[in-house]
């Protein structure tokens, strides 16, 4: 605009814009201001050279520092676990049974078991070790193979009944309905179920302890109190891992159900393992 | 100190007359007059000395906040071995605050919320009584630009030294003087940004580290970034910090109201300004007190006139004020001119001035026959302050201030917090016992080791077991607790099946120091399975 108005009122000239009588007044931004408007266009420039920005038709310019997310995350992640390597290290030279002993060793080795317990052992053991039928539960102090830190640390590292692996942990109970008559089946339920004092009805427990005495002492032991070098259940508490009652227990006699747990060293390395090991055996039923 | 109000000299023997007062070039910034293209260079501000009562405040403020902000680290207070003494820290690593006597873990945080909201009211009072007093005295950029200028001057001169210099072409002596300023305010850019880290960490140790090149980068980074920032907005930026940048001058606008006090040219007894009295007498005209001598300009170090009226550049520093009291004092007229008032104090002057608007001022009016001012003139009132708005910020302030005194006086420094195990909730034991899964936190929040005791309230026949305690079951244990550290437990406890007879039995974690008897106590459940409830289980 060529005229120069100047607003009376104010006494500041107006830029020349009108609307609806309107004027605008013209009150200048600092100099700088435009400046920093320029440079921050410029920082625009370069972050797009240095970094990815512009969308072509089937990616992305990659700026030539190359920076990704992932690459970033990777890089977070080497720090992280230079970090650890302490520990790690320290973990891999020792017995589980000293790392369990070693209260900052063991804090790590807990958290970093329980995070490989997540990934590795929920789908059978479940979220909270809790287990379920047919799989133990892994916080009760109840131990088929033993509950010390290296008990658990060899179950987990060779598995159960795995054939893959020869030092795995093998028991196998035979098939007692091929072996005794379903109504001496029925007897040694009763005479179990009665031990636990679970309610007895359809067999005596009495007749039943005859047979136990001659079929099952030898693995499951005189008291029924079990055997761990042999992975025999202790048949007189409170936990089943094959359900409780006298059906359940006839069912398992008559043609047991065998559970098989993979030897985890191969997949998961004697590291990983033992802090696996240290985990579960913090959870509560820990010998 | 009242500095509101100046002592008014003698009457009888004015020193100087009118015509007698120096007379200034100058042009305020904001002007009207000039043309103004859309965007505009920065025009330079040379402000000149003040000397006066609110220059001689302000020095006092300047030396008690740099003072505070310079020295605070290195003030030493002793807490023991185990803890800095370091009477100011903001310890992020380990995530403690410390302040003198007291000590704040981050779940207290709300000291320091409590103590922004304070500052937020504080701001408001101060706002609403005395105007903006915050940007003329206190602010930071205020406190540390009037350094600058302390160097400035100091270097190239007084206002007018600085003109000259400004103008001169580039020479040995202009180079030299602008050389070594700049070089000034580098220094206290870097002792500002140093200052500034030395209150996240040990001082003397990091001071050590700098000097030896042994400091974290993020310290030299952060010196950098203060550096640059003090020098720019000090030394470059100045008043375009406040009139562009600052957010803070819009919104005290919007905290004063008519009986606020900020500084004010009264015109009701200034105008109409004359150079010469004398002259405008013979003349038979009216002359106003203002002598348009421009000392109130050229002082001020955002470059305005204050004599335009109130606005938006102006910090009320009030260094116009001493610069017109000084002037007024040479001619021997009353003090005041420019002065701190209220806007309704200034209205009903003016009022009396103009006739209730009835004609142009004229301040004769305003004054008896005897030169006084007249009954009517309405002056400075300290009761003034005293109104509903600033009493309701202060009741506000004064209640956060004591709700905070009694949080920290009655403040535990020995808490226990629990989280009970959700999966699963509960284990049936080879014994047909029931156990729940616990972790428990300890926190012993002295800095002092201390044994707690970890026991159990209620639940018939519960013990505990604790991981890594080499201890047998029990219903108490005690944990060895670090200082200033919390502890956390796994905690199991185990119920036998006979003494359970609810599916929810409620009892306490109990947290004691038996030294002191301090304690804590956390309510917590027992769950069990539902059939638990039937007594008749074998």
């Amino acid at each position: 605009m060529a005229d120069k108005h100047v607003d009376e009122l104010s006494g500041v000239e107006t830029t020349g814009h009108v609307w609806d009588g309107i004027r605008e007044l013209n009150n200048p931004l600092p100099r700088w201001w435009v400046w920093t408007f320029y440079a921050c266009i410029i920082w625009a420039f370069g972050y797009t050279i240095f970094y990815p920005a512009w969308p072509l038709l089937t990616e992305n310019t990659k700026g030539i520092w190359n920076v990704t997310n992932r690459s970033v995350l990777k890089d977070e992640l080497a720090v992280a676990s230079g970090a650890q390597k302490v520990f790690v290290d320290k973990i891999a030279a020792m017995p589980v049974a000293e790392i369990v002993k070693d209260k900052s060793l063991s804090e790590f080795a807990t958290a970093a078991g329980a995070a490989a317990f997540k990934v590795n052992c929920t789908p059978c053991h479940g979220s909270g070790a809790q287990g379920g039928v047919g799989y133990p539960n892994l916080n009760d102090n109840d131990w088929l193979w033993g509950g010390s830190a290296e008990q658990i640390y060899t179950t987990i590292a060779h598995g159960i009944r795995d054939t893959g692996d020869p030092d795995t942990r093998v028991s196998e109970m035979p098939a007692f309905g091929e072996m005794l008559k379903p109504e001496e089946i029925q007897n040694v339920a009763a005479y179990v179920a009665d031990l636990s004092k679970q309610p007895v009805t359809s067999g005596d427990p009495a007749a039943g302890k005859e047979v136990f005495a001659t079929n099952c002492v030898a693995c499951h032991g005189d008291q029924a109190q079990g055997n761990r070098d042999l992975g025999a259940p202790n048949l007189s508490d409170a936990i089943w891992l094959k359900g409780s009652g006298e059906a359940a227990i006839i069912a398992q006699v008559t043609k047991p159900k065998h559970g098989v747990m993979p030897a985890w060293t191969v997949r998961l390395g004697d590291t990983t393992v033992k802090e696996l090991a240290v985990f579960v055996h913090s959870l509560g039923g820990g010998e | 100190m009242n500095i509101y109000t100046a002592d008014q000299p003698k009457k009888e023997a004015p020193g100087a007359t009118a015509e007698d007062v120096v007379r200034h070039d100058a042009e305020p910034v904001n002007s009207a007059k000039i043309r103004k293209p859309l965007y505009e260079a920065r025009k330079k501000i040379f402000p000149k000395r003040a000397e006066g009562r609110f220059r001689q405040f302000k020095w006092i403020v300047m030396l008690i906040t740099l003072g505070i902000y310079y020295l605070g680290p290195w003030i030493r207070w002793d807490r023991g071995p185990f803890a800095p003494d370091q009477a100011i820290l903001i310890d992020l690593a380990h995530r403690r605050f410390y302040f003198f006597f007291i000590e704040i873990w981050p779940q207290e945080f709300f000291f320091v919320a409590g103590l922004l909201v304070m500052a937020g009211f504080g701001l408001f009072l101060i706002t609403s009584a005395v105007g903006r007093a915050w940007c003329g005295y206190t602010c930071p950029q205020t406190v540390w630009v009037d350094l600058f200028l302390v160097v400035e001057r100091f270097i190239e001169g007084d206002r007018n030294a600085r003109m000259k210099l400004d103008k001169a072409p580039w020479s040995f002596e202009k180079i030299w003087k602008r050389v070594s300023k700049h070089a000034v305010w580098l220094l206290i850019g870097v002792s500002t940004g140093g200052a500034w880290i030395f209150y996240f960490a040990d001082a003397p140790q990091l001071l050590l580290d700098l000097w030896t090149f042994q400091a974290p980068a993020v310290a030299y980074l952060t010196i950098g970034v203060l550096t640059a920032t003090t020098y720019v907005f000090g030394g470059l930026m100045r008043e375009q910090v406040c009139t562009y940048m600052c957010p803070w001058p819009r919104i005290q606008g919007a905290m004063l109201d008519e009986s606020s006090l900020t500084v004010t040219y009264n015109d009701w007894r200034g105008e109409p300004r004359t150079h010469g009295t004398k002259k405008a007498a013979a003349e038979g005209k009216v002359a106003g007190d203002c002598v348009d001598c421009n000392a109130c300009v050229v002082v001020c170090p955002m470059g305005i006139d204050i004599r335009d009226g109130q606005q938006l550049e102006c910090i009320t520093c009030a260094l116009c004020i001493d610069a017109c009291d000084g002037v007024m004092e040479k001619l021997g007229r009353d003090k005041g001119l420019i002065s701190y008032a209220t806007l309704a104090d200034y209205n009903a002057n003016m009022a009396l001035a103009t006739g209730n608007g009835a004609h142009a001022i004229n301040p004769n009016i305003v004054r008896d026959a005897d030169g006084h001012f007249h009954d009517k003139v309405k002056h400075f009132n300290w009761k003034i302050i005293f109104r509903a708005r600033t009493l309701l910020y202060m009741g506000v302030w004064a209640a956060v201030g004591v709700g905070l005194l009694v949080a920290l006086l009655s403040r535990d420094r020995l808490e226990v917090n629990v989280l009970h195990d959700r999966n699963p909730q509960f284990v049936l034991e080879s014994d047909g016992s029931i156990r729940n899964g616990f972790t428990v936190r300890i926190l012993n929040m002295i800095p002092e080791p201390r044994v707690i005791s970890l026991s159990l309230e209620g639940l018939e026949g519960a013990t505990m077991k604790i991981n890594g305690m080499d201890q047998p079951d029990s219903r108490s244990f005690d944990i060895p607790a670090d200082p200033d550290k919390a502890v956390t437990l796994k905690v199991y406890v185990t119920v036998p099946r006979d003494q359970l007879h609810d599916d929810e039995q409620h009892f306490h974690f109990l947290a004691e120091d038996k030294s002191s008897n301090e304690h804590d106590v956390y309510k917590a459940v027992f769950n069990a399975p539902a059939d638990v409830k039937n007594k008749d289980h074998h």
